[in-house]
């Protein structure tokens, strides 16, 4: 049931990080459900496919978008008790979102474009770097509460003490970067961005049409709602439901809206505010994200 | 049945089908063919019959021993072998990727016909594979070093067969000076375990471990270490590595890179955990450390490079780390008495030997099927074999995801575990290791994002766009024999990750067999629906699971998309290019995707750049004619290690030259001198 949740709301976080974006740009932007029609328009255009692409081009797409459903079906959104242990460990989740850049990094490679290769080239190196700081700091709240199965560690530090919980916030701060790294947000990219040399994540899909653009773009926003999910659930998640009661369920759901809102905002603030950082710089940036990992565990 | 395959004759038969398989080749060596079938289906014969043998030596309650006795003519040396759990597992390894790459290798070796000597080949390689078995089955330090020194002379005339090429002579006389400078390492360490428990028997030496004191305990490992990471290609050790893995044929490169660089793995269990069973805390933490720098700089080296070979062979050393790091974290556990944990960690070192095993050697076969049809090894030179070679490129591809360990393909399951034992060392260890584990976690993390990288850049560049060269244009596919043989190890490396559970089982079996662990708790159960699940569930997965919810959600979604919008017409076209026609040129090279991190790590790698520049008119230089970029490595270990060493080793040398002056009357002097000295010696 929690699998079509994700693909559902993560339009309307877009929707929602653009609508702030507009404010502070001191424009009224387009209605928060505009990406919802935008995947509907595409949904209901043909496609120009490349002579040159072969089937990892045209097979990608929906490899990227199931793995974005298996996972998000595998997070903590409002409820602790919808629990599984068979895809809920945090090293299946990080690696099952390695999977989907692999396909998208090959799909860049495989049209034979000069923009495609190079968008290619920086989103692996983007995400080799991200991926240590995602690890640790995934890491961290895991040994905090003694298991690493992701519904498991939202229902212990929902309930531990306050004190206790500073080595969650340092992880948050490292999560946080990584969070902005690997959904291609400011400073790392700009996901608005209409210029092919200044592109990451973009660049990769600058061939994709129709159907699989949609999907693409789907699976992307759905990756966001993933990693807000993560972050709100695992290093903030009071509010979580622990049992099937109605009003838990209701309370919780609102819970997790505030959370969430709360992250699309200080998103939308740092597209607004900082400027995408040259690309050489990213590194340093992404070796912060380790370290303050790094001193989260050892603050436990 | 068992009984009659793990006896004396079962093993005689295992080792002497190799045997006449190597015979026979070099005896019907004027003839390509004939040669080839004899040596291919005796190959296979006897990696077949390993493998039944390895798996009923699995099952056996007591380890089969064969003992020829030879005491009365060489005392300290007596023939014998024996096959405990540890060394079942190898054999099985052994056989199967030999199996394979035997299948593979009688199509392979087809491209040799006529050029050279097919026999000698034959001959080699099967005394290669047999030389293997002998060394996981030594029971005796010195039948271990003569079955050693058969593996690595006949590995060397291996790697030298395509003897035209005077770059493989150069890489194999590099390799057969490092393999015989670990050999006098192992040597070393041998004979100083030989002196305080005077006997070369493993298990003699095993009981009377405690008579080897401390610092000879400490020699002994540092010696071990350095001899056995040789073999197994630990960073600075490793430098023959990537010269001597591309030179060698194909299947062979599978075998050497899949199976040889284990041996030395399986030496360092035995020796660290079968043979010393209570080791000190720093062995395991520099271990530890050997192996997070070995793979870290292993899959750096690998981003450099555009050669695909000797891609591969730098990422058989960021495996090998991964393994250490495992076995690295067992020794600690290990001595700081938390076996359960120590059980784990050496499960998740061999799982992922296995592993490794399957798909390093896959990719190697893949590699080998791919330069044998374009004629060149260089990354550059390909693009766009994914249509003209698709079964070879899909199993690459498959070779690629389990390298990078993508679930549900075996390599992911392999690096969970050994993550796992890993998180054990952070929460409970005390102290300084729990850091060193938490480095260790970060570098395997970051080691696992870099070789995701790097296998995008060889999958993209060598199969995906157009093709760049004129033999890329014209590449055909791989014949049936060599797509039969990757076909398999394809099937294996995602058998090996859906069941995983199973497998780790078995090898919980085997861990408990060593000698340091006895009956010991395992902290890992597998359900019967291979989900492992790890230490009370701190973590635990499925890799079914996984498998069905992707297949699932991906039927659901295509099933959906076909719905919302049917009646869509799809247009083939050229890839928009700013207007113009894209050529080959236009695509992203090997060198380019990876010069990004090389730049990011240009402090580790040392990268160099040579601009050469001729103009038409040399006197003015006003136009150029050539533009020349030499971009390179810097080889540091060369500079700062080897050189110095060797300069050294040559200074020394030629100071101790002047005692040959040719004089008779010195040479009669020094005689004198020693004489006097051995006579004061003996008297007081």
């Amino acid at each position: 049931m929690q699998i079509v949740f994700i693909p559902a709301l993560s339009p309307l976080a877009l929707g929602v990080i653009r609508k702030i974006k507009a404010a502070f740009q001191n424009r009224k932007g387009a209605s928060v459900l505009q990406p919802y029609r935008d995947i509907w328009k595409l949904l209901h255009k043909d496609e120009v496919i490349s002579s040159d692409a072969s089937w990892v081009f045209r097979f990608a797409p929906l490899a990227v978008f199931s793995i974005t459903l298996v996972v998000g079906a595998s997070v903590p959104v409002f409820a602790s008790f919808l629990a599984n242990d068979v895809t809920s460990d945090i090293l299946v989740i990080v690696y099952l979102m390695a999977s989907a850049t692999f396909f998208v990094a090959l799909a860049g490679m495989d049209t034979g474009s000069a923009f495609g290769g190079f968008g290619s080239s920086r989103e692996v190196t983007v995400a080799a770097l991200a991926e240590g700081g995602l690890i640790l700091s995934l890491l961290t709240v895991a040994l905090m509460s003694g298991t690493s199965n992701v519904f498991a560690i939202a229902q212990t530090i929902s309930s531990a003490d306050l004190a206790s919980l500073l080595p969650a916030f340092f992880a948050f701060a490292g999560f946080f970067v990584v969070l902005l790294a690997e959904n291609k947000r400011f400073p790392f990219d700009n996901p608005s961005t209409h210029l092919e040399l200044t592109m990451i994540h973009e660049a990769m899909i600058l061939e994709y049409s129709g159907k699989r653009l949609a999907l693409i773009e789907w699976a992307s926003a759905n990756k966001l709602m993933i990693f807000i999910a993560l972050g709100a659930n695992l290093f903030f998640p009071w509010g979580i439901a622990h049992d099937a009661g109605v009003m838990a369920i209701a309370f919780a759901i609102i819970a997790f809206a505030a959370k969430a809102l709360a992250l699309c905002m200080s998103v939308a603030v740092v597209e607004s505010t900082i400027a995408k950082l040259r690309f050489f710089r990213l590194p340093d940036l992404l070796f912060v994200s380790f370290i303050l990992s790094v001193i989260a565990i050892g603050l436990i | 049945m068992t009984d009659i395959i793990l006896s004396s004759y079962g093993f005689f038969a295992l080792i002497a089908s190799f045997a006449l398989g190597a015979v026979g080749a070099l005896a019907l060596r004027k003839s390509d063919a004939l040669a080839n079938a004899w040596s291919s289906v005796f190959a296979v014969l006897g990696s077949a019959w390993g493998i039944a043998y390895a798996l009923s030596a699995f099952g056996a309650v007591r380890a089969p021993e064969y003992v020829i006795e030879t005491s009365s003519l060489f005392p300290l040396l007596s023939v014998s072998f024996s096959v405990d759990k540890l060394s079942a597992f190898f054999i099985f390894i052994i056989s199967l990727i030999a199996l394979l790459c035997s299948i593979y290798g009688a199509g392979y070796v087809k491209h040799f016909y006529k050029k050279y000597n097919i026999g000698s080949l034959g001959f080699f390689y099967n005394f290669f594979i047999a030389g293997m078995l002998l060394v996981v089955s030594a029971a005796n330090a010195l039948v271990f070093l003569i079955a050693w020194e058969i593996m690595s002379v006949a590995s060397y005339f291996l790697v030298v067969y395509e003897r035209n090429d005077h770059r493989n002579v150069r890489a194999g006389f590099l390799y057969f000076v490092m393999t015989h400078i670990g050999t006098a390492f192992i040597l070393l360490s041998f004979l100083l375990m030989y002196k305080f428990t005077g006997s070369f028997q493993f298990e003699t030496i095993a009981a009377n471990i405690a008579s080897i004191p401390p610092f000879a305990a400490n020699a002994v490992f540092l010696l071990a270490l350095a001899g056995f990471g040789t073999k197994a290609g630990i960073i600075p050790l490793h430098i023959w590595l990537p010269d001597a893995h591309p030179a060698a044929p194909s299947h062979v490169s599978a075998l050497m890179s899949g199976v040889m660089i284990k041996t030395g793995i399986y030496m360092m269990i035995k020796i660290f955990l079968d043979v010393f069973t209570d080791v000190p805390l720093w062995w395991g933490l520099m271990v530890l450390v050997v192996g997070a720098v070995s793979s870290l700089l292993g899959v750096l080296y690998a981003l450099t490079e555009h050669d695909l070979k000797r891609l591969l062979a730098y990422h058989s050393i960021e495996n090998i780390g991964i393994i250490l790091l495992g076995l690295g974290s067992a020794m600690v556990f290990s001595s700081e008495g938390m076996l359960p944990l120590a059980t784990l960690g050496v499960v998740a070192a061999l799982f992922h030997t296995l592993n490794h095993a399957t798909f390093k050697s896959l990719l190697f076969l893949s590699a080998g099927a791919v330069v044998s049809s374009t004629h060149t090894r260089n990354i550059e030179e390909y693009g766009g074999l994914i249509k003209r070679m698709p079964q070879t490129a899909f199993f690459f591809l498959i070779g690629s995801m389990a390298i990078s360990a993508l679930p549900p393909f075996n390599g992911f399951f392999s690096e969970w575990l050994t993550f796992q034992a890993l998180f054990g060392g952070i929460l409970s260890l005390p102290g300084a290791a729990s850091w060193i584990f938490v480095l260790a976690v970060g570098a395997l993390a970051l080691t696992g994002g870099l070789a995701l990288a790097c296998f995008v850049k060889a999958v993209g560049a060598v199969f995906l766009a157009r093709p760049r060269s004129e033999e890329a244009l014209h590449a055909k596919e791989a014949s049936f024999s060599m797509r039969t043989g990757m076909a398999v190890l394809a099937l294996l490396a995602l058998a090996f990750g859906v069941f995983s559970g199973s497998v780790s089982s078995t090898i919980g079996k085997v861990v408990r067999d060593i000698g340091a662990f006895g009956a010991t708790e395992l902290p890992l159960a597998a359900s019967s629906l291979q989900q492992i699940s790890v230490q009370n569930s701190f973590a635990s997965a499925s890799a079914p699971a996984i498998t069905m919810m992707f297949l699932v959600a991906a039927c659901v979604a295509a099933l959906v998309l076909r719905a919302v919008y049917p009646k869509q017409k799809i247009v083939v076209g050229e890839t928009w290019d700013c207007g113009t026609s894209p050529t080959p040129r236009a695509e992203i090279t090997a060198t380019a995707f990876s010069r990004s991190i090389i730049m990011i790590f240009k402090g580790i790698l040392k990268p160099t750049k040579q601009t050469g520049i001729e103009y038409r008119d040399a006197t003015a230089r006003y136009f150029p004619k050539t533009r020349t970029i030499t971009l390179g490595i810097h080889d540091v270990y060369r500079t700062y290690l080897y050189e110095p060493l060797q300069v050294a080793l040559t200074k020394f040398s030629e100071r101790v030259k002047t005692i040959q002056s040719g004089n008779i009357n010195a040479y009669v002097l020094y005689i004198f001198v020693a004489l006097l000295v051995l006579l004061a010696y003996v008297i007081f």
